[in-house]
């Protein structure tokens, strides 16, 4: 990869190598990461991205091969010793303790000394020098949890910078981010780059590599495919050197051709577990047979709309209807036997066991049906067996339904929970966030299998905070805005309109 | 990765670390033991022949080792629930209530083989019931099951006080316990399986429960890793949000697996009432609750895991009361000692190890 670059490398990787078992996850990587650049790293699930970063972090340690940080050979033993280095990252789920402010988080680990008071006056003041260089705003004393996710990232950045990191690994950062919030983190991404860091950015959106890298690298099951100036390429030079064929970054779909209601929503307003209003008097309807979207900025009482209709969180008021019938009081067993399938926001927490088998997620929910074992006793053939077909189907990566859950790569997890929900050929389907963390050729073929699942007459409810996919799925638009809905459009509504709405501009 | 989620062989997991940890239990109680003078050595011969040497000695390491299997397997039935329950203690001792009674009530009229099958299912009910309160105050009002069993094991204490001083005592006697069972209220000898090893059992307690504990090991294996309630009870305790989206009724697991649960720590009782001593006595559980948590944590929730922990502490307790009678310089609260650093280095140190056993493996092997 001899990309006459005229900074001095910061981080050279020649020939890394690691397989985990018979999964060959990094094949004789070589990357050379320019000095003050801003370097991004693409690829599909599964293709070894995190583990190439994680071994560069000292999370694992490859098989061969060697790190040289600003020209010198080193062995990282674990994250200590990538501290010392000078790399810092920011994992894509927080490592902050909760109930600690901002200073208190920033210093721990790092209090330097056994007398605390000393060690907070000094490192109140470096904090405060390193949010003003950055441009990292966060009050010092403000208690994690209290921020918003946004915030809870820039803790993790300053917290890297305060231990000198100047080598900035960032794994898929604005998963999680509201676009205004992922902003922000380019702009700052920016001025850190501009005062000299490395920075080294996983993400699936090719509109932020193109926005924000100088030079972005291709990897491809396990190999690193090639490396461009950002300058020189086009999203769709990219999304083709990745998958290895040519996508389509917008779906087909024909006009939709709605039935009878399935599903409605009545006056619903639901509290979250602090007795906040998240959902206010919200009603509408779903019909068979068509892609309902419901848009708006995270945190508008999205969450909180799906898991009350999908039995999880209580309602306060309101009806949900499902064939016409109330369902009050139905349990999330209940609305499955009812045909009521739930693609939930978060994998990690509610649709996955990560510590199970993948075939023993493959039923999660499920898992009571006659086809998994008669009686009280499970049939692990039989479940097994279902998982290969899926997993086969949906190409799901490692194709192996006894490793754990956790050993697979985000994408291929979301993939797991798709699979398990749609091929359960469901009369209504919710979906939260279908493609978070899920690579380009991933999201066509969910978003086919969505349409598919539409023209087969079921009924959809979709929330996303990505736009784009509200707009290439949706047949009906609802905005969603401070719990309420607070408009209706045609799916083909323009970004401007929209986006206007979600921040409860116009109506 | 830190290194805790690192994997490793299942040799090295839970072959070596456990063997490394006993090492360290046997270690350092030899430098307790060299520390007051005696030699460890001769200690440890003297251990290990008083539990194995004889037929006699075998059989009451088994009888032992039998106690902890129910115990154990209490513990681990709640924790793969995720549920901590420390009131096996109490719930055996109720338990045992149910096991006299259901004896009490039959040995006049029926062999013992009539009579087990109702003291089992006795013994399990009463074990149950004993469970059923702090399981339900979980379920519904979220009082922290740690505290509520623990409590329990104080009330089942003084109720059996009083039942045993008030109401079960032989009229004219000082002791306080049941008159003794009949044969038909007792459960045979296992003096054909220590003869089958060419040993005698001489007055060793090991009964016909030992084999009840090994096909209670065999249900739970299947109870936990072949049912849907197996299942649900493993999502439950991985993840309570994955429960609630699968629509794993939280409140229903909870109180099904504390009364499974409490249900094996009375069987216990079987072991030592209608085993044993044929009679209900006061406090006969003597600890063998609170080493099932031991035991569990040991053989990794696992029954495979749970026999072999329960015959290691068997082999500690039978053992160590040889040692204790052999030595003059050691005594019971030595042994106590002892059994508390195999605790401490097989339970909870158990992360102590593991570190430097994986930056060594993946040394050795080049990871
Ligand atoms: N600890 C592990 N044990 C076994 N296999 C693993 C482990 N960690 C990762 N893998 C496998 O290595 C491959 C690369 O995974 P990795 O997480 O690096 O992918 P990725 O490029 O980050 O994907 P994604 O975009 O989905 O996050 C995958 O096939 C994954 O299943
Ligand atoms: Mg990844």
């Amino acid at each position: 990869m001899s990309l006459d670059s005229p900074k001095e490398p910061a981080i050279e990787l020649v020939g890394i190598d690691k397989k985990f078992g018979t999964v060959h996850a990094n094949k004789n990587i070589n990357l050379t990461v320019a000095k003050g650049s801003i370097h991004g790293i693409i690829g599909e699930n599964g293709a070894g991205k995190s583990t190439l970063m994680s071994i560069l972090y000292g999370f694992y340690h490859a098989d061969h091969g060697e790190i040289r940080i600003s020209g010198k050979p080193v062995t990282i033993r674990d994250s200590q010793a990538a501290i010392a280095a000078g790399i810092g990252m920011v994992h894509q789920h927080f490592m902050l303790v909760e109930n600690f402010t901002v200073l208190e988080n920033v210093m721990l680990g790092a209090e330097g000394g056994q007398l605390l008071a000393k060690g907070v006056a000094s490192a109140r003041k470096e904090l405060k020098r390193l949010e003003d260089d950055y441009g990292l705003e966060v009050d010092p004393d403000a208690v994690i949890e209290e921020l918003p996710v946004g915030s809870q990232q820039r803790v993790e950045i300053l917290k890297a910078l305060y231990r000198g990191a100047d080598i900035l690994i960032l794994d898929e950062p604005t998963g999680v981010l509201t676009p205004p919030e992922a902003d922000h983190l380019f702009k700052v991404l920016r001025v850190l780059r501009d005062q000299g860091k490395t920075i080294i950015l996983i993400t699936h959106k090719l509109r932020e590599i193109m926005a924000i890298t100088d030079t972005v690298s291709v990897m491809r099951r396990g190999e690193m495919v090639a490396t461009r100036k950002t300058a020189e390429t086009t999203v769709e030079e990219l999304a083709e050197l990745m998958v290895g064929r040519r996508v389509l970054l917008r779906v087909e779909k024909g006009a939709a051709n709605p039935g009878a209601v399935l599903m409605s929503v009545r006056n619903l307003t639901v509290k979250d577990s602090r007795g906040v209003t998240m959902v206010d008097d919200v009603s509408f309807d779903v019909r068979a047979g068509e892609i309902v979207g419901i848009a708006g900025v995270a945190g508008n009482g999205q969450s909180e709309l799906l898991e009350a209709i999908a039995g999880i969180r209580k309602p306060s008021s309101g009806e949900i209807l499902i064939h016409g019938k109330s369902v009050a009081g139905v349990d999330p067993a209940g609305l499955r036997d009812l045909g009521l399938a739930h693609i939930p926001e978060d994998r990690h927490h509610m649709g996955l066991v990560l510590k199970f088998e993948e075939y023993e997620n493959s039923v999660l929910g499920y898992h009571r049906d006659a086809k998994y074992g008669r009686g009280p006793l499970l049939d692990l053939e039989a479940m097994r067996k279902d998982a290969e077909e899926k997993i086969g189907k949906y190409d799901i990566r490692p194709p192996n339904p006894r490793l754990r859950t956790a050993n697979f790569s985000g994408g291929n997890q979301q993939k797991i929970v798709v699979a398990r929900e749609i091929e359960r050929d469901p009369k209504m389907l919710i979906i939260g966030q279908p493609t978070r963390g899920v690579d380009i050729g991933a999201i066509e073929f969910i978003h086919k299998r969505i349409i598919e699942m539409r023209d087969a007459g079921k009924a959809v409810l979709l929330v996303s905070v990505e736009l784009d996919e509200i707009r290439s799925l949706s047949d009906r638009i609802l905005v969603m805005f401070a719990g309420k809905i607070v408009g209706e459009k045609s799916g083909e509504a323009g970004e401007q309109t929209l986006g206007l709405m979600m921040a409860g501009i116009a109506a | 990765m830190s290194t805790a989620s690192v994997p490793l062989p299942a040799w090295i997991n839970y072959g070596l670390i456990p063997l490394l940890n006993l090492i360290l239990a046997f270690l350092f109680s030899g430098l307790v033991v060299w520390a007051i003078g005696e030699s460890p050595f001769e200690a440890l011969q003297l251990l290990l022949i008083g539990a194995l040497g004889r037929g006699e000695g075998i059989g009451f390491t088994l009888f032992y080792t039998t106690s902890f299997i129910f115990t154990g397997l209490s513990v681990a039935v709640a924790i793969h629930a995720g549920l901590f329950n420390i009131g096996s203690e109490g719930q055996a001792y109720l338990g045992g209530l149910g096991a006299a009674l259901v004896a009490l009530a039959m040995d006049h009229y029926v062999p013992w083989y009539v009579t087990m099958p109702f003291a089992v299912i006795g013994a399990a009910l009463f074990g149950a019931a004993c469970a059923a309160i702090p399981a339900w105050l979980q379920a519904k009002r979220g009082s922290h099951i740690v505290i509520t069993t623990i409590m329990f094991n104080f009330i089942v204490s003084s109720l059996m006080n009083y039942m045993l001083v008030r109401l079960l005592i032989v009229p004219g006697k000082m002791a306080p316990e049941t008159r003794t069972f009949l044969p038909g209220g007792q459960l045979p000898k296992l003096d054909w399986l220590i003869a089958m090893f060419g040993g005698k059992i001489g007055a060793a307690p090991l009964n016909f429960s030992f084999l009840i504990a090994l096909i209670m090991c065999f249900l739970v294996w299947v109870l936990i890793w072949r049912t849907k309630l197996g299942y649900e009870m493993r999502t439950l305790g991985i993840s309570p949000t994955a429960a609630s989206y699968a629509g794993i009724r939280y409140s229903r697991i909870v109180m099904i697996t504390m009364l499974i649960s409490g249900g094996l720590a009375g069987m216990m009782a079987l072991n030592p009432v209608m085993g044993a001593s044929a009679r209900l006595q006061i406090e006969f559980v003597g600890g063998a609750g609170f080493v099932g948590i031991a035991v569990s944590l040991m053989g990794r929730n696992h029954p495979a895991g749970i026999i072999l922990s329960a015959l290691l502490f068997g082999i500690l307790y039978q053992g160590g009361a040889e040692l204790s009678f052999d030595m003059p310089g050691i005594t019971r609260d030595m042994i106590v000692v002892i059994q508390g650093m195999v605790i401490l280095f097989a339970g909870a140190l158990e992360y102590m190890l593991r570190p430097s056993i994986v930056r060594l493996y993946q040394q050795l092997t080049g990871k």
